[in-house]
């Protein structure tokens, strides 16, 4: 049973190492170059998933104040004006009675995600401009023809 | 001492005072904004004009930071007024200033050099792009410099990466190669960032924290912590990836050789410098240096592929035909200096390998100038077609030849200094095969920088239907540049106070003890 407490504890981050490792197989064996960036998002997603597995926490609700009315101008001056130790500030310490999930992962993800899209953009941008000048988007096709033109006397 | 201004006290816009209190976020935001505005330009000459116009205001702004951390020690900014460590903080101490020094000094010369460049090689609507990617890629690579902030980091590697990608293929124009080889470096590239990032995730599950200062506090008197050691692992390998450590360097040769002269001139005199130092700042300033993984991984991983990285990477630029490609092996052999300096966990060692940071950066800065020069007046890109430039090109080649004669290590040049720090830290750490190995690379490299010299001076020129190549003057706006960078090489083997300063306080700030 013990085992098996383990996997369902465990199962997001079974799930994120699953989707790595799926992702990093598809670059590395894959000589098509948009098959290579489809397993470059999946290897990409995979983080996303483990950044917002980190920031639930048990018995926690959605990071928005809940006594908005009084609360939300305290809190936001003890944050702004004195430095408040991490460990107190961030802890799953209940606030006014209410534990909130870690709000902080998502927001770098989001980051992360934009990050994710311009390197895809990028790379599908490069692939058209290989293939308006190779004529093929292989990596063998590719690598044949630099061979051929690095054959031929250079101009 | 903190430069938080609270309100009211806030000095009027743009006043002296203002710029030199807000210096570490202007020089940020200042290229970040740049970007746009060069697109808008649209012609390339506006856009040069406009990129070499920040990058001065980026090197003056620098220059003020120099003086701050001289007269402070350490700057420290915290980002909107948001006190560190829940705000995003600017901390500049000594390495910072090296790092930030090195990609402003480089990235106005580049620029300066770049116009005759950027004119040839890339298409009339395509240049004011060029020169936007390359604010962008500016922006990335103060960013990572500057930032105290673990995550920051990873935006501003990105940041700097993207645009890379996009430079490198821009050589297209020349040779269709560049596409390729951006697209492999934009794999490797982003498989590396995401490592580091899956790194700093890992940080941030065990403390909570993103901020460097505050992780490293969080993790003393912690032990030996799986999650710990895992982060560590991911940050070193996604890092050595970006910085073309030994095994992972596959993306370099491609993308140096084939990019437009310009882009392959910063690149290779920053791009992998500000990797290093990012992976500096995280072994010895996040990490803390001296627990158990820490040596293992020091003397069992770092050292040999910094060693194999500087004698196979040696033997390979051997064996090019392409002058940037021998000089792009030979860039994967200097990081395996910088890198043994650093595996060797002692202040002179890690002092001597910042210092051949920078001074690496200004011997293939240099180099790859030349070799741009030479491609832009006689469209030479083998060594074989190098013969005769002594005779043809005399200033060119002759910087061209102090700059290989520095990364040689050859006395009266600055790459002696540092090869010397190196060999004597590690004799001091007791690593002789260390000192053995630097020493059998140089005589490596005097093999391969031999052979372009030899082609330069002892070879004539090459004759076209019987008569022989007449002289060419060299573009004066890219002969300039050259010719600093070839007295700074200079200059810095009879005063290198300036980055040995640096490079000692940053070793022994993160050392904790006193560097020869």
């Amino acid at each position: 049973m013990d085992s098996w407490h383990y996997l369902t504890g465990h199962f997001n981050y079974i799930v994120v190492i699953i989707l790595m490792m799926t992702g990093l197989y598809i670059v590395i064996s894959t000589g098509n170059l948009v098959k290579k960036l489809v397993g470059l998002g999946v290897f990409q997603t995979s983080v996303f998933q483990l950044y917002i597995t980190m920031g639930k926490i048990h018995g926690g609700t959605p990071p928005i104040l809940q006594s908005a009315h009084e609360g939300s101008e305290a809190h936001g001056a003890v944050i702004r004006n004195a430095p408040v130790p991490i460990a107190q500030s961030l802890a799953d310490v209940p606030i006014d009675g209410v534990i909130y999930s870690n709000p902080v992962p998502h927001v770098l993800i989001l980051t992360a995600i934009v990050v994710g899209v311009a390197t895809l953009a990028v790379g599908l941008a490069l692939v058209v401009r290989i293939q308006e000048s190779y004529g093929s988007v292989e990596e063998d096709d590719l690598r044949e023809a630099d061979y051929q033109s690095a054959a031929e006397p250079a101009k | 001492m903190s430069a938080v201004l609270l309100l009211g006290e806030m000095p009027p816009l743009f006043s002296p005072a203002w710029i030199s209190a807000n210096a570490p976020a202007l020089l940020v935001v200042m290229s970040l904004l740049s970007g746009p505005v060069a697109v808008l330009l649209w012609r390339g000459r506006l856009a040069w004009a406009w990129a070499g116009l920040i990058s001065l205001l980026a090197f003056a702004l620098t220059l003020i930071l120099y003086g701050q951390v001289l007269h402070q020690g350490v700057v420290s900014y915290a980002m909107g007024d948001w006190a560190p460590p829940l705000g995003i903080v600017y901390r500049i101490d000594a390495l910072n200033m090296l790092a930030l020094l090195l990609v402003a000094g480089m990235g106005l010369l580049s620029v300066v050099y770049g116009l005759p460049a950027v004119l040839r090689e890339i298409e009339p609507k395509k240049q004011a792009l060029f020169f936007a990617a390359f604010l962008l890629n500016l922006t990335g690579l103060f960013g990572v410099s500057i930032t105290g902030d673990a995550f920051n980091v990873f935006v501003f590697l990105e940041i700097a990466s993207i645009s890379t990608y996009v430079l490198v293929a821009m050589g297209a124009g020349t040779d269709r190669r560049a596409l390729t080889a951006s697209f492999n470096y934009l794999v490797l590239g982003t498989i590396g960032a995401t490592f580091f990032v899956i790194g700093i995730g890992l940080i941030y599950m065990a403390t909570g924290t993103l901020n460097m200062a505050d992780i490293t506090a969080q993790l003393h008197g912690r032990g030996d912590d799986r999650v710990v050691r895992a982060a560590f692992a991911f940050i070193v390998i996604g890092l050595g990836l970006k910085m073309a450590m030994f095994p992972l360097h596959t993306w370099l040769p491609n993308a140096y050789t084939y990019s437009p002269s310009m882009a392959g001139t910063f690149l290779a005199s920053t791009g992998t410098k500000v990797a290093f130092y990012a992976l500096v700042r995280f072994i010895f300033g996040v990490f803390i240096p001296g627990s158990a993984f820490d040596s293992v991984i020091f003397d069992l991983v770092l050292a040999p592929m910094a060693i194999a990285g500087m004698i196979i990477c040696s033997v390979q630029a051997l064996f090019q035909n392409n002058i940037r490609k021998l000089l792009a092996y030979s860039s994967v052999a200097q990081l395996g200096y910088m890198l043994m300096g650093l595996s060797m966990g002692t202040a002179a060692g890690l002092s001597a390998g910042l210092l051949h940071m920078f001074n690496h950066a200004l011997m293939k800065g240099a180099l790859f100038m030349g070799a741009g020069i030479f491609a832009l007046s006689y469209g030479v890109r083998r060594i074989h077609d190098l013969r005769g430039m002594g005779q043809l090109m005399p200033l060119t080649a002759a910087a061209f030849s102090v700059a290989g004669l520095s990364l040689v290590g050859a006395p009266l040049f600055a790459g002696f200094v540092s090869k010397y720090y190196l060999v004597m830290a590690a004799l001091e750490r007791g690593w002789w095969w260390a000192a053995a190995a630097v020493i059998l690379s140089s005589v490596l490299a005097i093999f391969y920088v031999g052979r372009m010299l030899e082609a330069m001076y002892l070879r004539k020129p090459a004759e076209i239907d019987g008569a022989p190549l007449k002289p060419r003057p060299a573009p004066m706006l890219a002969l300039v540049p050259l010719l600093i960078l070839a007295a700074a090489n200079i200059y810095f083997f009879f005063d290198a106070s300036l980055p040995k300063g640096l490079a000692d306080a940053a070793a022994a700030a993160l050392l904790g003890g006193g560097a020869s």
